[in-house]
């Protein structure tokens, strides 16, 4: 019978069926951070368990950690929530990327960078962006905490097979256009509801383009839709990005070959049925900006702040509050929005690509006067390479801020907050109300809309902005 | 976890939509690393006033709706993250049962509730109801008529009973496996260790690197 991508991965994970339509699924890969897991290796401990395959468990410590100095952690709640996860690592005896260490970053920008993230497995972490994985033909998915506990303990989650939604991105991007406009445009579209109980999957000639680091950025955002996970069938450009010689925990040699072999296998036949299809022209997308407190309240580039009555999938009421708290009046032109803060990061938006798109913008020009750009490489190493290349350099040179690897301002559980009113063009994944700091304004962009807006002051369009 | 039978209770409403996890526990509560304590923080930025002193706009502070326990709000609540503390807020707050409906969009049905967070929601004993759009206004005209309004939920039963005058009762679906484990109250990781042997039987065969049959 003719499978999709989704029903094949499944299908090799199946541990047993249960009762109910419930399947106990194997689970190959688990990643861990501070946030998310305290209390679950507490109920371990509490029922006297252990972690079933710790090899299995990898650590990092992303979401609370400062940027600006690493050495020091000042807020005495952050810094125990620190030393748990490293006490619980040690205890369990779980890998932990220390702060400081070669290969620390935010566990969405690690798992890839260091072969753990593997065609055709099963991963999951206490985090909803673990979507970005997919992007390899990786099923994964975002779990809570009790589910962190359970896959520490026996390795399996129960789950209930998903719904299958295929969206393809036909013909090619035009210049500047890039894969973080294809998932906002698909958020818009749909709703941030859209995608919820299905898991999604990117396909088509625009997708195939796309690089490693443009497809996460797609994979990553699907939660934003609602759906807990996104695929995308792995080819040449996967095999390539995990053939590279740094990736310590990818297979190699004949293992690789072997795996390859069954990789190849790993694309939904053709006469697979999806139970939802959707088909955007990737030629037609402009550079999105969102405008108010959900992901799906967005717009193109070209277009103006909605009167409250004319936006699809939302309500009159839930349009103006959202207009009330990002301080917008109906039929502003997006691009006369002036900005105090640049964001450039994030598990969406913090690879080297993301970065080098960035640098290219800022080269030879000054962040406007009243704003502040802060740029937050994903990983360690992300950070040594754009060192490498000397893009710290333009960053500093523009008047940019460039910090160590960790979420950051996409959450603002550090310092990097935005102050009460203040109005940010970030390339992370949320525009939530308070979500980068309580009061603060988020305009949700690519890297290089992101990069404009801190030259100009004020949102433009990246395709015909000087 | 506590089991989940009939639960009798008072109602609140919460007229919005895409309530999402970072306005149910705002961050700067999730570096706590206990499980308990995080009532008092549910809702907390639009709950309190920068003093810190109760929000009088806020729903849940309006006469009459102090110690609700039964939470009626609008579609993709919970959307967002996947922290659980958002579903601790909740449960420690005292909210047992959250309604929300499900709504049309285009050919689409878009749920009630972000799917994280409804599982989370079941690991915590605290029970999610989708149900029609008609039948939520229903429930938000009870309620605004008669703030304090009493509502019964029965799980066995699948059904909500208001305490109008006259009563109105409402059915609901749940899925039969989560109604089995909310009304036995189970431990998910015992019941998995129940199925070791064919974890291990699974893992004999099972390549976690290339994901296929070895
Ligand atoms: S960068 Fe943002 S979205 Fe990504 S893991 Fe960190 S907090 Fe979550």
């Amino acid at each position: 019978m003719a499978k999709t991508l989704y029903e094949k991965i499944w299908d090799r994970h199946v541990v047993k069926n249960l009762s109910d339509g419930w399947t106990l699924l194997y689970i190959d890969r688990q990643l861990v951070h501070e946030v998310t897991s305290a209390q679950a290796f507490d109920g371990l401990r509490l029922a006297g368990r252990t972690v079933r395959r710790p090899a299995l468990t990898f650590a990092t410590l992303d979401h609370n950690v400062p940027t600006d100095n690493q050495a020091v952690i000042t807020d005495p709640i952050a810094r125990a929530q620190i030393e748990a996860l490293r006490r619980n690592c040690r205890e369990f005896g779980v890998t932990l990327f220390d702060l400081g260490d070669a290969n620390h970053g935010v566990v969405h920008i690690i798992g890839p960078e260091l072969g753990l993230t593997l065609p055709g497995t099963t991963m999951v972490c206490g985090d909803s962006h673990t979507a970005t994985h997919g992007a390899f033909g990786a099923l994964a998915h975002g779990i809570g905490t009790s589910e962190v506990e359970h896959v520490l303990a026996t390795q399996t989650l129960r789950q209930k097979k998903s719904r299958t939604f295929r969206v393809e991105f036909t013909g090619r991007l035009t210049p500047q256009v890039t894969s973080k406009d294809m998932i906002l445009k698909l958020i818009g579209q749909i709703g941030a509801a859209g995608g919820t109980g299905y898991v999604m999957e990117y396909a088509g000639s625009a997708i195939r383009a796309l690089s490693m680091e443009a497809r996460m950025t797609i994979c990553n955002m699907s939660i934003e839709a609602g759906a807990r996970a996104g695929l995308i069938a792995p080819d040449e450009t996967t095999f390539n990005y995990i053939a590279a010689s740094d990736r310590p925990y990818a297979p190699r040699g004949a293992a690789l070959e072997g795996a390859l072999a069954s990789w190849k296998m790993l694309t939904s036949d053709a006469e697979a049925a999806f139970d939802r299809t959707l088909t955007i022209e990737a030629a037609a997308l402009a550079p999105q900006v969102t405008w108010g407190t959900s992901p799906g309240m967005v717009a193109d580039i070209t277009g103006r702040v909605p009167e409250p009555d004319q936006v699809a999938g939302y309500h009159k009421t839930d349009v103006e509050n959202a207009l009330a708290y990002m301080g917008l009046t109906p039929g502003t032109p997006l691009t006369a929005i002036k900005v105090q803060a640049v964001f450039i990061g994030s598990c969406t938006n913090g690879r080297i690509e993301d970065l080098r798109v960035a640098a290219a913008v800022l080269q030879g020009r000054r962040v406007a006067h009243g704003v502040r750009a802060l740029i937050v490489p994903g990983s360690a190493r992300v950070k040594a390479q754009a060192e490498a290349e000397g893009l710290d350099r333009i960053f500093k040179a523009a008047g940019a801020e460039w910090r160590h690897a960790g979420c950051s301002m996409c959450l603002a559980m550090n310092p990097d907050q935005l102050q009460p009113g203040e109005r940010c063009a970030a390339t992370s994944n949320r525009n939530f109300e308070g979500r980068q700091g309580k009061g603060g304004r988020t305009h949700l962009v690519s890297p290089a809309m992101a990069a404009a807006a801190a030259v100009a002051g004020h949102f433009v369009d990246i395709r015909t902005w000087n | 976890m506590k089991p989940f039978t009939i639960h009798n209770g008072q109602l609140a409403p919460l007229d919005r939509a895409n309530v999402d996890t970072d306005a149910i526990i705002p961050k700067q509560f999730l570096k706590l690393i206990g499980r308990s304590g995080f009532g008092q923080y549910l809702f907390h930025d639009w709950r309190y006033l920068a003093d810190g002193t109760p929000n009088p706009q806020f729903e849940l502070n309006k006469p009459g709706h102090a110690g609700a326990s039964i939470l009626v709000t609008r579609n993709n609540f919970g959307c967002g993250s996947s922290r659980e503390h958002a579903v601790w807020a909740v449960a420690q707050y005292g909210i047992r049962v959250i309604i929300a409906p499900w709504r049309q969009h285009h050919k689409d049905r878009l749920p009630g509730f972000a799917d994280i967070f409804r599982n989370n929601c079941g690991k915590n004993g605290v029970l999610t109801i989708e149900l029609s759009e008609a039948e939520v206004d229903r429930i938000f005209h009870a309620v605004h008529t008669q703030p304090g309004l009493q509502a019964t939920v029965d799980l066995p039963q699948q059904t909500i009973v208001l305490h109008t005058t006259p009563e109105q009762t409402l059915r609901f679906e749940v899925d039969p496996g989560l109604k089995q484990y909310l009304l036995r109250g189970l431990d998910d990781i015992a019941l998995t260790l129940e199925q070791e042997a064919d974890i291990t039987a699974f893992e004999q065969h099972h390549d976690v690197q290339c994901a296929g049959g070895r």
